[in-house]
């Protein structure tokens, strides 16, 4: 009865599990895993469920057996796809998607432009400069906690309700947050790279060039990437006042006709575009500044 | 070859809030050229200053320094600096960090380019050039330093702590190499440092500093630095001539940080 015991000898080496210790089942040795931050990373598996489940729900709510939300007022994501379709191949009101979208990001554009021209210099002058830091410290902390639409009433009585009022008013949202981003960046330099340089025989020119704007670039880099979240965030707001085209404009204009449809599609579109210009700095910053923080 | 001579030099900074720091008080001395000095003292004895001052980039309340009779009034590239980190361009590469002088001065491309290798063959990173600073190791990062500070050919090289960051095992390897540049370029070198046994080791003339208000206390005449390379340094430093000077500064040391610590509980 006991010629075969069962076996308690190790499993042949292919058969055995990998050991488990972390969270993830990854060859970690360690012992304890709750509250270590390089463990907890995100889940791709849960990442796709969450995405997932949060249509499904969606699709439910408005089209499910007993809907809970009237499809007039809070479209189906089938509902909207149709309409982004329709949006994308006809464009709104005899202007096409591809118009309406790059009307708001050349406003987006020309007014970080002129804000980051204007915002660099004078950030510089306030690290450098005891006297220029005495002009603009005030004007700096009057203005900046401002919220830029506050001024949009005042914008467009001055600048009229076209183009130039919008574009200002987004010179007024980028120039601070790039002000402060490079006054930080110069302040940021260390003392003994400085001395480094002078003692190398760099001249106060040189020191500028060579050693505080490439200091510089990365606080610099951060300013363009925070003015620009808030600058498109402004101008879509600033185009729900009133605008020949645009995001926005279209938003309030497929809402007044009801099309609730159109206006989910286009707050989708901003919020993607929004996404995008953050990965694309993000790619930029990872190719031009690869020494970030490495100081 | 020029001579540092430091006169009768005084410093106090005034404080915001009131009252002043004696940072330096009566320091005096002569430097030949060639030789290396450490300075090695508690904190708050000065040392730093002093080598800012020579540096130029402090100036003394009163008295004077000069090298070779000309007056230091400023930074200038005939005195190269070493910190202790965090000094070097992370945005440039190695090569780039090295040719920072000579393009500083717009030498010619080919003449710096054949300085950069020659320096970085000399500090043991041939084939490094391209590197990133950052992909360095600390030891690695203060050589590049070292080299950067070599190509414009400076007269005296001020070293603030220049091994301070790094472990032990390499620091002992970065003495070495202190001492074979000093031997090889006969450069004048200042150095400061916390580390009674680098002191010894590396310096063949060594003040020890002392605070309250910041002077030079006493003065030696070092013989190891002279063999520090043709014998094994850790017999060097295990002999009892080593150890009796080392244990001799300790105690001088030790009771000076007796001193500052009972000043402190007496003033607050």
């Amino acid at each position: 009865m006991n010629e075969h015991p069962p076996s308690t000898g190790p499993l042949p080496t292919g058969l055995r599990k990998p050991p488990r210790f972390g969270r993830r089942g990854t060859q970690s040795r360690k012992t304890v895993t709750f509250g270590d931050a390089a463990e907890v990373t995100t889940s791709k598996v849960w990442a796709v469920v969450s995405l997932g489940g949060l249509l499904v729900l969606w699709w439910y709510i408005t089209r499910g057996p007993e809907p809970i939300l009237d499809e007039k007022t809070f479209p189906s994501p089938v509902v909207i796809w149709d309409a982004f379709v329709e949006w994308w191949q006809d464009g709104y009101r005899r202007t096409s998607a591809w118009e309406h979208a790059s009307a708001s990001l050349s406003r987006v554009l020309k007014g970080m432009v002129i804000g980051t021209v204007i915002g660099i210099p004078v950030g510089f002058a306030m690290g450098l400069s005891r006297i220029m830091r005495g002009i603009f410290d005030p004007i700096v902390e009057l203005f900046r906690p401002i919220p830029p639409l506050a001024l949009l009433p005042l914008f467009i009585m001055w600048f009229g309700i076209g183009e130039e009022s919008k574009v200002n008013l987004l010179v007024w949202a980028s120039v601070w947050v790039m002000i402060i981003a490079a006054r930080s960046g110069v302040l940021g330099v260390s003392g003994s790279k400085v001395h480094a340089a002078y003692s190398l025989g760099a001249n106060k020119w040189q020191i500028l060039r060579y050693v505080i704007m490439p200091n510089a670039l990365p606080e610099v880099f951060t300013g363009v990437r925070v003015a620009l979240g808030v600058s498109w965030g402004t101008l879509i707001a600033a185009e729900l006042i009133g605008a020949e085209k645009g995001l926005g404009t279209t938003i309030y204009i497929a809402s007044r006709f009801f099309r609730m449809d159109i206006v989910f599609v286009n707050i989708i579109i901003i919020g993607l575009i929004g996404a995008a210009m953050e990965m694309i700095m993000r790619f930029l910053e990872a190719r031009l500044i690869p020494w970030r923080g490495k100081g | 070859m020029k001579n540092l001579s430091v006169s009768n030099v005084e410093m106090v900074y005034e404080l915001p809030k009131g009252g002043s720091v004696h940072a330096l008080s009566d320091v005096s001395f002569d430097l030949q050229a060639g030789r290396l000095l450490t300075l090695l003292g508690p904190s708050g004895c000065g040392k730093t200053t002093l080598l800012n001052i020579a540096a130029g980039f402090l100036a003394p309340t009163s008295g004077t320094v000069t090298l070779g009779g000309e007056p230091i009034t400023g930074p200038g590239q005939e005195r190269g600096m070493v910190f202790q980190q965090g000094a070097l361009f992370e945005w440039q590469n190695v090569s780039q960090n090295v040719s920072f002088g000579p393009r500083m001065n717009r030498k010619k491309k080919s003449e710096t380019a054949v300085i950069v290798e020659d320096l970085l063959a000399t500090v043991g990173l041939r084939g490094f050039g391209d590197k990133a600073v950052y992909e360095l190791s600390g030891g690695m990062q203060q050589r590049v330093a070292l080299a950067r500070c070599l190509a414009n050919d400076p007269e005296v090289i001020l070293m603030d702590e220049p091994l301070g960051a790094l472990d032990a095992l390499t620091r002992e390897k970065m003495q070495g190499l202190i001492l074979k540049l000093w031997q090889e370029t006969g450069k004048t070198i200042i150095l400061v440092t916390h580390s009674v046994e680098e002191a010894l080791f590396l310096g063949d003339r060594l003040f020890v500093m002392a605070p309250r208000p910041g002077r030079i206390e006493r003065e030696y005449e070092l013989p190891f630095a002279e063999v520090g390379l043709s014998v094994d340094p850790r017999e060097l430093k295990a002999s009892p001539e080593f150890i009796e000077k080392r244990e001799e500064l300790l105690s001088m040391i030790w009771d000076m940080e007796e001193q500052i610590m009972g000043h402190e509980d007496g003033t607050s």
